[in-house]
């Protein structure tokens, strides 16, 4: 919900980019079935829109998951294939290889060369792109739907066909260094934000990098991405998601003839990361750099995600981050920016889509000169007061009533629709898990949201990093 | 993570809109409100939200010479409190009716975007009008965006992607109101008042001045209704200052950054967006730059060597000038081979243009992909708002393909010739000095 509401409202203002959400591609947001308006008091609760009513999941004999989510507005579809692995499944050594990988997959095939697939894509107007978050990987589409099968075919093809040299992969290897340093050491924010990720997660591999540490990344070869490749790339790990002008049974038709023909290659097992102890320290970081212009203040925490907490608590999260810091009336904001006039920016936010942890997360920015503790005491006020209290009845209905609203407008976009499907079931949610998203938040209690507070917002689970000018000479 | 191409772009100048067709048929319709005024309206009910864009003349290049930030400050407290609501109640109800509400400085325009559940549309359009009409420019929210503004310009100050845009802009527009930052100075945001901030808005709100888009579950009466109530006791005629047009400058600059990586920002003259080889020149720019994973440079400065991330080139088709830029970023020890091959690649292009199946290839990416532009209420609604911008006819989404196809070998390779022979005449590096 959080981030529903950040970017379709542009709820935030001017405050700072929240940092540390890009690391993956943003949580469950929803759509909405074409429900009459209901009298408003039946919208408050019968009438909850559903996310993608429509949308129904099916299995190929090979174990390759299929969820079909209709939209008939445009006569044009997006495909993707998520896999079930992420940078939290990089070997000890090789952080980095699931982004590697992903950039190799588009090197050809046995039977297609380089270039092929992304050359017809091309050629019919179509757009293309992949990602790799922690716990997934994903490649998609957006073409017009008579195309929809040659896409599938060429996926289909390179799930099992692809073919690697050293002539191709060195070159990307050069070009995945570069995007680090385009993303992370051009820019110290960023560099902070992996730091307090490699603070926050002690023993879960989580505190690596996506991208993979540069060490890491300048050793990896051919045979790492082959053995990845290998083990990984089946069909029985992997979603298909189509989204956009079709039908379940047109694309049942296509998948059985594309990717229903592969083998399953291996059987990968459950994903068992290394979990993270009890933790006991509260930690602070400082990043001094003469390339920074402007301090900074940051806190995150660590909490569940929607797949690993106990039912509820996700939501009640959502809730609490929403209240706490989404936009200009929430209470960060009308504290510290407003009232006291002490930041130019503050908010929070949620993500919880990861598989095995979520992260609770602050942020501010001092107007003028204020000292950074000034902030962090200002901040620490709010949260206390949320720790105390709870939040009011009147901050829920207003919250849950903006999660009805968020829901509706998620359906505007199929490859918006698409994301939030696969990245939510590729991580353990259902097909019905998301589409209530909407009634699960509404089963929000008072009394939910405050057992979270006192749960979570406990120091001890906490890093906080500032951001502050260094001269040029100085190293301190 | 392989992020959009064009995301990385879209920083060097304020982002264009280039318009493109569809194969689908969406039914625009012009509605003339009782009061005389026009909005392009597509119908669809299939969401039940309603969707509204328009944009005033003027933007950034409206500052006053000892006001560059006006625009964009007032971007920024048209929302923040308005008529009887003060800056508390405004954003409190904005909130709780999940009205979508922002404004947005351009370089040409000033942009203004509402979104709103059908349900709640009534109120989303007064509080439109009522931003528009009636901002209270109270103290604490000058004084806060002020504060936020300023943050904002000091964050860009070290980052090296904000310092080659502004530093290529200064090289590029010498004493055009086009040099001077979008965002402001410090100095100059310090210094602007809620005087200042109100002669803008009487100055560039204005009906002769305006374009309007709606898309959603709303039909033309609903939509004239709005017209009147939003825009109707807006002054008739805006008083905009001219602005001369011009030809980017030539030059080259360096700036010492002690980073990892050179940014690396490069361009030249380009056609205007009437120009006759417009569509020639931007068949071209794809071929030679503009693909997401296809082009020239794209295939020579990543594919072959390795040598960046993201590299590529696009058109800026700005209302007083028009340029084609691009940009990349590499290993600050290899900025110099990678400058030396953009600027070739530049020139090949140049001497001998694309070949058939590029060219075949193009046209084929650029007329088949033009309907993913229209495929959410928010998208079509840019669109159309963009179509008008540019004065290209409300049946230009069915002419369009049309146009692209008619582009013939000989005039892109004259187009290249004419704009790649200098496409590099702007040059600039940011990044560390001393080289490795």
């Amino acid at each position: 919900m959080a981030s529903i509401l950040q970017s379709n409202l542009a709820a935030l203002k001017r405050g700072p980019a929240a940092l540390f959400i890009a690391v993956t591609i943003g949580m469950a947001v929803p759509a909405y079935a074409a429900e009459k308006t209901a009298t408003p008091a039946q919208a408050e609760t019968s009438q909850l829109p559903r996310i993608a009513p429509d949308a129904s999941t099916f299995k190929l004999a090979n174990g390759m998951e299929v969820v079909v989510i209709p939209d008939h507005r445009a006569p044009i579809v997006t495909h993707m294939v998520w896999y079930k692995i992420g940078a939290a499944d990089d070997p000890a050594g090789k952080s980095g290889i699931a982004h590697f990988l992903e950039h190799l997959m588009f090197k050809g095939t046995k039977n297609h060369p380089a270039g092929e697939f992304s050359a017809k894509v091309s050629e019919v107007g179509g757009v293309e792109n992949a990602f790799t978050t922690a716990d997934s990987t994903a490649y998609f589409q957006t073409v017009a739907k008579e195309q929809l099968g040659m896409v599938m075919g060429f996926e289909a093809d390179r799930m099992e066909g692809l073919q690697l040299t050293d002539a191709v992969v060195l070159p990307e290897r050069d070009v995945i260094l570069e995007e680090r340093r385009m993303r992370t050491d051009n820019n110290p924010a960023a560099q902070l934000s992996e730091a307090m990720n490699a603070a926050l997660f002690q023993n879960h591999p989580y505190g690596i990098p996506i991208i993979g540490w540069e060490h890491e990344m300048a050793g990896l070869t051919r045979e790492d991405a082959v053995a990845q490749y290998e083990r990984y790339y089946t069909p029985n790990n992997a979603i298909l998601v189509v989204a956009g002008d079709v039908t379940a049974d047109e694309v049942k038709k296509l998948a059985e003839d594309t990717y229903g023909k592969l083998p399953r290659r291996s059987e990968p097992a459950a994903r068992k990361r290394p979990l993270e102890p009890q933790p006991l320290t509260e930690r602070s970081l400082v990043l001094r750099d003469q390339r920074v212009s402007q301090p900074s203040w940051n806190q995150i925490y660590l909490a569940p995600s929607y797949v690993s907490g106990k039912p509820g608590e996700a939501e009640a999260l959502d809730i609490l981050a929403d209240v706490i810091g989404s936009g200009a009336t929430s209470r960060l904001y009308r504290s510290l920016v407003v009232e006291q006039a002490i930041a130019s920016g503050a908010g929070a936010y949620y993500s919880g889509d990861g598989l095995d942890y979520g992260r609770l997360g602050f942020y501010a920015t001092p107007r003028g000169d204020v000292p950074l503790d000034k902030l962090s005491a200002a901040v620490d006020a709010v949260l206390a007061d949320v720790r105390e209290h709870g939040i009011t009845a009147e901050e829920l209905a207003l919250a849950k009533k903006r999660t009805r609203a968020s829901t509706i407008y998620s359906q505007d976009s199929q490859s918006s629709l698409a994301r939030i499907f696969g990245s939510a079931m590729v991580a353990g949610q259902s097909l019905s898990d998301v589409q209530d998203w909407a009634r699960r938040i509404d089963a929000v209690t008072l009394s939910d949201v405050s057992q979270v507070a006192a749960k979570y917002l406990d120091k001890r689970r906490s890093v906080t990093g500032t951001l502050l000018p260094a001269p040029a000479d100085g190293r301190s | 993570m392989m992020a959009n191409l064009l995301a990385r772009l879209g920083l060097a100048f304020v982002g264009l809109v280039m318009l493109a067709p569809a194969s689908q048929a969406i039914e625009i319709q012009r509605v003339i409100s009782p009061g005389g005024i026009e909005a392009w309206l597509v119908e669809d009910y299939a969401v039940p939200i309603v969707a509204v864009n328009f944009a005033f003349s003027g933007g950034t290049s409206q500052d006053p010479a000892d006001r560059p930030g006006l625009a964009n400050m007032l971007s920024g407290l048209l929302d923040e409190g308005a008529g009887d609501l003060d800056s508390k109640a405004f954003q409190a109800k904005l909130s709780d009716l999940s009205i979508g509400l922002s404004f947005d400085a351009g370089r040409d325009d000033f942009f203004g975007t509402l979104k709103t559940l059908a349900e709640n549309k009534d109120e989303a359009f007064s509080m439109l009008a009522l931003s528009l009409q009636k901002p209270r420019f109270d103290a604490e929210p000058i004084e806060r965006i002020r504060a936020q503004i300023q943050v904002s310009i000091n964050e860009a100050k070290k980052d090296p992607d904000s310092v080659a845009s502004a530093t290529i802009r200064a090289t590029a527009y010498p004493g055009h109101p086009y040099a001077q930052p979008p965002e402001g100075t410090v100095e100059s945001i310090a210094a602007i008042s809620a005087e200042d901030l109100k002669n803008y808005r009487e100055r560039i709100f204005a009906r002769d001045n305006l374009k309007v888009a709606v898309v959603g579950a709303i039909d033309a009466k609903s939509v004239g209704a709005m017209l009147d109530q939003v825009f109707g006791p807006l002054p008739a005629k805006g008083k905009l200052t001219d602005i001369p047009d011009t030809v980017p400058k030539g030059g080259t600059a360096e700036v010492d950054m002690p980073n990892p990586q050179t940014v690396i920002t490069f361009g030249g003259p380009g056609p205007r967006r009437d120009a006759p080889d417009f569509m020639a020149a931007f068949v071209a720019n794809h071929i030679l730059g503009g693909g997401t994973f296809s082009s020239r440079l794209y295939e020579e400065v990543r594919e072959r060597r390795g040598l960046a991330y993201s590299v590529g080139t696009m058109m800026l088709p700005f209302r007083h000038s028009a340029a084609i830029s691009g940009n990349t970023a590499t290993r600050a020890d290899r900025a110099d081979e990678t400058v030396e091959l953009i600027k070739s690649e530049m020139a090949r292009m140049a001497k001998d243009g694309p070949t058939d199946e590029e060219l075949a290839k193009a046209k084929s990416f650029l007329t088949g992909s033009y309907a993913l532009r229209f495929d959410s209420s928010s998208k079509i609604a840019r669109q159309l708002l963009g179509i008008q911008l540019d004065d290209l006819g409300i049946d230009y989404i069915n002419k369009r393909n049309d146009m692209v196809d008619a582009v013939t070998l000989d005039e892109v390779k004259q187009a290249s010739q004419k704009y790649f022979t200098d496409g590099t005449s702007l040059i600039v590096r940011v990044g560390p000095q001393e080289k490795s």
